[in-house]
């Protein structure tokens, strides 16, 4: 332990402590990869590793029907399918298929927090596949289609376009005028 | 020679035994011990009183007691800090218990120094104190059909105030070195669902900070222990609990909670997306759903108002379902990003009265009626409802929820 204290202070004094304050160090390159884990949505954090649909519907029965059902709609958890078209109406369902913009998202949350209550235990290849299986319930890629760090984020969602910035205040004298 | 025993000797002897004869005879007769009037000894940590009660709920839109929400009492809370342990809840994977001497805080991305700290290094650093709401953006979200709730609980409960104390983000930024072209704080935390949310740079540079203290004491668990995200005035999620990264980036990251989550539909299918900061809001607490006023007579219309843009600069109460407005008085000092108590002296008539509260904040924004609001964001947005809240006092002096 001591020698570890002597070793990790000398570390400190070479490698970064903070400039006014001397406190801190930097990171070793294994501390950021285990961290690093967030999927942005050009993707170009994916990792190595590729799913097929079919791979993922055999993940899915392993991981994720105790919680969102045999097909992915039957819950008790969210529903992962369905939904198209409803966004306008009175009762709107938003699933990944009819709401979410990036597909990418999918994989950095299945990857984080999925299953629910032990995320993390799933492979990349693991987590690929059952992208690609939810996506594919969704209609949105084929049968056939491998999901990697390439054909992810070329993945164009439905709902890509459907988001806007926040307008607020939205009410009141100070709203946004409309029209012209 | 032996000792002649001497009269006087002889009849102190007497007494003695007469005396301790008489003693012991009292003993037995004596009465049973009295109980201590003394009270409960000095403890190392307080509790209050077994008379009070006042709890957090479950939200009944929780999904397991770990995907979940608890509500503060706000009916039964005194000026604008919420006790800690009555701090509302939301999480999304349940309390991790995290050690302090073994978390870190990592900064890293575009900047010139990556950086990893210990949480004691984070409370060695300068430190700043402030006095700041939290709400969720969900709060009050049954009032969009509107979903009659019993008391100011429930369809309020997801705010709360605290003291709280950390270190600025700005100052943790300046000794990594932001680069040029970026532009977003990804944070996230140590929760077992590693909650992600982007945050823009100008805010991580305005008043942000990661928090270690709250209310005097090291954060709540609930809270985020041992460090948290603190966006001042912005949504309860984006304020990252169990903090354990920030990396600088030059985009939105596009997280789940930021997308599926936390976005508002409008009527014709869009969606607003980060919408970070709470409007003015305010809801009377007192007369609120489920109590009972005594009777006719002076009773002090009390509650409270806050908004993400500043400081509370108006309330207004109305008695009669929001047909006139009366200033409420406001709790000095007005703090920025806070709960701000307000109250107003009614003397009930004993008729039924419809008893609102309306918030101005020094944006100029007032807090909308629930026509105004709906007409612009139909009713499936399910977040951002900060709509006039009324409670109808009937003459009985139970108290219910209303719709003005």
């Amino acid at each position: 332990m001591a020698a570890l204290i002597v070793s990790r202070i000398g570390l400190a004094t070479i490698a970064g402590q903070s400039p006014t304050y001397k406190l801190g160090r930097t990171p070793t390159a294994d501390e950021i990869k285990a961290w690093d884990i967030a999927i942005g949505p050009d993707g170009k954090e994916l990792p190595p590793g590729r799913g097929t649909v079919e791979r993922g519907k055999i993940v899915y029965a392993e991981q994720c029907t105790r919680c969102h059902g045999a097909t992915a709609v039957e819950g008790p958890e969210a529903p992962l399918v369905g939904g198209k078209g409803t966004l306008n109406t009175k009762k709107p369902l938003k699933t990944v298929g009819s709401y979410w913009p990036y597909a990418t998202t999918l994989f950095d949350y299945i990857n984080r927090a999925m299953p629910f209550d032990r995320p993390t235990v799933m492979s990349a290849d693991d987590v690929y596949a059952v992208t690609a299986y939810v996506l594919n319930l969704n209609g949105i890629i084929k049968d056939g289609d491998v999901m990697d760090a390439k054909t992810l984020p070329a993945v164009r969602m439905p709902n890509r376009d459907g988001f806007v910035p926040d307008p607020r205040p939205d009410v009141g004298p100070h709203k946004p005028k409309t029209g012209g | 020679m032996h000792e002649q025993m001497t009269a006087p000797r002889r009849a102190f002897l007497r007494l003695l035994a007469l005396g301790s004869g008489a003693l012991a005879a009292c003993r037995a007769k004596a009465p049973a011990p009295l109980p201590s009037l003394l009270g409960a000894p000095i403890s190392p940590y307080g509790e209050r009183s077994p008379f009070v009660h006042a709890a957090r709920q479950v939200s009944d839109r929780s999904r397991t007691p770990e995907q979940a929400s608890s509500l503060t009492p706000l009916a039964d809370t005194y000026g604008v800090i919420t006790p800690s342990s009555l701090h509302f809840e939301r999480h999304h994977s349940g309390v991790p218990k995290i050690d302090p001497d073994q978390h870190k805080l990592m900064i890293h991305g575009m900047v010139d120094r990556p950086l990893v700290l210990t949480v004691d290094e984070v409370r060695r650093l300068p430190s700043v104190s402030r006095i700041h709401f939290v709400e969720c953006s969900g709060n009050s979200g049954n009032g969009w059909q509107p979903t009659p709730r019993p008391t100011v609980q429930g369809t309020h409960g997801l705010t709360s105030c605290s003291e709280w104390t950390g270190v600025k983000l700005s100052l943790l930024l300046d000794e990594v070195g932001v680069q040029k072209g970026a532009s977003w704080i990804l944070a996230e935390g140590a929760d077992p669902a590693k909650m992600t949310r982007s945050v823009p740079l100008s805010k991580a540079m305005d008043d942000a900070m990661v928090v270690y203290a709250q209310n005097g004491e090291p954060i709540r668990p609930e809270q985020g222990f041992p460090l948290r995200l603190f966006l001042p005035g912005w949504e309860g999620n984006a304020n990252i609990k169990w903090l354990r990264r920030l990396k600088v980036v030059d985009q939105p990251y596009q997280t789940r909670e930021e997308t599926s989550k936390y976005t508002d539909l409008m009527p014709d299918g869009t969606a607003r997306q980060f919408t970070l900061v709470m409007d003015a809001k305010s809801v009377v607490t007192h007369p609120s759903g489920g109590q009972k006023l005594a009777g006719p007579g002076f009773h002090e219309i009390s509650g409270i108002a806050w908004t993400g843009r500043g400081r509370v600069t108006r309330v207004e109460v109305s008695t009669d379902g929001g047909a006139t407005w009366k200033d409420a008085q406001l709790q000095e000092p007005v703090f920025s990003r806070a709960h701000t108590r307000f109250r107003y002296a009614w003397d009930w008539n004993g008729q039924e009265a419809i008893v609102a509260s309306r918030v101005t904040d020094e944006t100029g924004y007032v807090q909308p009626t629930r026509e105004e609001l709906v007409a612009v964001r139909g009713v499936n947005s399910n977040y951002h409802n900060n709509m006039i809240q009324a409670w109808k006092v009937k003459a009985d002096g139970s108290v219910e929820y209303a719709v003005i």
